[in-house]
């Protein structure tokens, strides 16, 4: 019997630590990190697991030690939010390039400056291009299980690769809602024992991690990292199906709502997709109009044939961005899901939003009028700007 | 009750509001709902207006958004009542509970014309009395219960000593007191209706 629970998403995540007991566990202990390595901190010092937890004095120091410990042969796994993240830069690229099956729990919230503390997804957006795995959740519920399926999906040999789970900074990091969890012997046996393939503390195979590689070596290690990241794609689906057995819940690459017969969509990341679904039940039940939802769990590798085809139907979509890239045309979500639809020979229009950036709030009433823009656009073929924003204010406006 | 019940919290940082808005949730889910209760952060400090929120319900939220029409305003500190329009959006059919000595006259001029009930608690008497400190929370937190109907007040007290216990298990002699602030409160905003 799953375990009824309230908990935010920072205890999901770290109560998920407690059950899965990693090797080591380094992390920076104050913002910007996380509540996370504080609340896995006192399960050591309770004695409820044996992790090796490393203080160290920087982020940047946490991602190294991190990769330090994978490649030792240690199941190994950090947090971080925010400037955090950005201070770990260099070192994700270390992991990822060395094949480290590292789990990072990263909040997501807005990178300096202004300076902000709120959801924004321009951290992990920025780390799109380094490699790694990335998973989001709408609710604490799919941070939790995400978190959990991350390790068989990070260090099954095919993948060999990091895995960032992410979830939206304040509203579900420090939201507490209903969740179920799932029994301590049923996630120990579901992420199994770690055994790696290759270790440096393996006395019998001398090796060498993360030495130079001259320009005729380089290209080959990104063809192979890319090979793994489409490897990926069926692995993730695996472990899915394996936690569907175990828990009931259903994962997929994304998750369609109202998709079957809709006409107009909304792609979208995170805890906002819970508002949007609240106003597709709002308008289907009201107008009857059929209206749909997308939303993104696995960013990287980015499921660019599957989301064609679950727009394939729609007469207008609108892609969500909740991080700027200061691109022509869209945000990162907008981008990659414009070249898919184009690969596809998609007929939708398609409209980018920005919204929520620095913890903007977004409602049901904004995605109704998004939804309203969908039909005006679908009958007139007319979008005026390639991107738009919700609840920005204009220069001229009283309003704070 | 309706289907899901929105609360929201206005008080300073350092009062107690989210602690309140969180063990508000907590209460709710013992009894089966299904709940939320989140914060919204400006700047960090004590003292700046803070707000918080909840969602109660029969049945599962999937609303991410902080709460703009709520059922029930709970009002920490009074002082927040010369800047923020604590009715705003405030459903006529709900209420708001102030922590005021004030009278009611008194407090109507700032509340924006609303029509709803108005309901004073006051949360530092009750809480001296009780604790010999201002903490203004767990009476705000009693008397919310009380006006707003979500749980019948033995199951909320039941619950609530067992969240001290375990919340408070290194000082329970703090735990008698907290539970008499909660009845104290509970039973004046029942009896201090508009």
């Amino acid at each position: 019997m799953a375990i009824r629970e309230r908990l935010s998403g920072n205890e999901a995540v770290a109560y998920a630590i407690k059950q899965v007991n990693p090797d080591v566990m380094p992390a920076f202990p104050i913002t910007p990190s996380t509540e996370i390595p504080q609340y896995v901190a006192n399960y050591i010092a309770n004695g409820e697991i044996d992790t090796e937890f490393i203080h160290v004095e920087s982020e940047h120091s946490a991602m190294s030690a991190t990769v330090g410990a994978s490649a030792a042969g240690a199941r190994a796994v950090t947090a971080t939010s925010s400037c955090g993240m950005a201070l770990m830069w260099e070192e994700l690229y270390v992991a990822a390039s060395n094949r480290l099956p590292i789990v990072l729990a990263l909040v997501n919230r807005a990178l300096s400056g202004p300076i902000n503390i709120n959801a924004d997804h321009s951290d992990s957006m920025g780390a799109r291009d380094s490699g790694w795995i990335q998973i989001y959740a709408e609710s604490n519920q799919e941070v939790y299980d995400n978190y959990i399926q991350a390790f068989p999906i990070a260090e099954d040999k095919r993948v060999h690769l990091p895995v960032m789970v992410c979830q939206d900074g304040f509203i579900t990091s420090h939201g507490v809602e209903n969740i179920l969890l799932v029994e301590d012997d049923k996630v120990k046996d579901f992420v199994g024992e770690y055994e790696p393939e290759h270790y440096l503390l393996n006395a019998g195979e001398r090796m060498a991690i993360g030495p130079y590689a001259v320009s005729n070596y380089y290209m080959e290690t990104k063809r192979a990292q890319r090979q793994a990241m489409i490897d990926a794609r069926a692995v993730i689906l695996e472990v899915a199906d394996r936690f569907e057995k175990m828990t009931g819940r259903r994962y997929s690459f994304f998750e369609e709502y109202r998709m079957e017969d809709a006409e107009y969509a909304v792609v979208i990341i995170g805890s906002a997709a819970g508002t949007c679904k609240a106003a597709i039940d709002e308008i289907r039940e009201t107008t009857g109009k059929k209206v749909g939802l997308v939303k993104i769990r696995v960013f990287r590798p980015f499921p660019e044939e599957e989301i064609a085809a679950a727009l394939s139907g729609v007469k207008a979509v609108a892609v969500m961005d909740r991080s700027e890239m200061f691109a022509a045309t869209s945000g990162p979500l907008g981008a990659e899901v414009r070249a898919a639809m184009y690969q596809a020979h998609g007929t939708a229009d398609v409209v980018n939003y920005f919204y929520g950036l620095g913890g903007r709030d977004i409602t049901v009433s904004d995605f109704k009028a998004v939804y309203d823009r969908l039909e005006t656009i679908a009958r007139t073929h007319v979008v005026t700007d390639m991107y738009e924003y919700i609840g920005l204010r204009s220069a001229q406006s009283e309003e704070v | 009750m309706k289907d899901t019940v929105e609360i929201r919290w206005h008080g300073r940082g350092g009062q107690g509001a989210k602690t309140a808005a969180l063990l508000l949730a907590d209460v709710a889910f013992k009894t089966g709902k299904y709940v939320q209760g989140f914060p919204e952060y400006g700047p960090e400090r004590m003292g700046a207006p803070i707000t918080a929120y909840n969602r109660i319900s029969s049945s599962p939220i999937t609303v991410h958004s902080n709460i703009y029409e709520p059922d029930y305003v709970v009002v920490v500190d009074e002082s927040l009542l010369d800047s923020i329009d604590v009715t705003k959006g405030l459903n006529p059919a709900g209420a708001v509970i102030i922590n005021s000595t004030r009278s009611k006259e008194e407090i109507e001029e700032h509340l924006h014309g609303y029509q709803g009930a108005v309901y004073m608690v006051d949360a530092k008497e009750i809480s001296i009395k009780a604790l010999g400190k201002n903490y203004p929370n767990s009476p705000m937190l009693a008397a919310t219960v009380a006006v707003s109907d979500v749980m019948e007040r033995e199951e909320f007290l039941t619950e609530m000593r067992a969240s001290f216990q375990h919340k408070f298990a290194k000082k329970p002699e703090v735990i008698d007191g907290n539970m008499m602030a909660l009845e104290m409160a509970f039973d004046a905003a029942q009896a201090r209706g508009r």
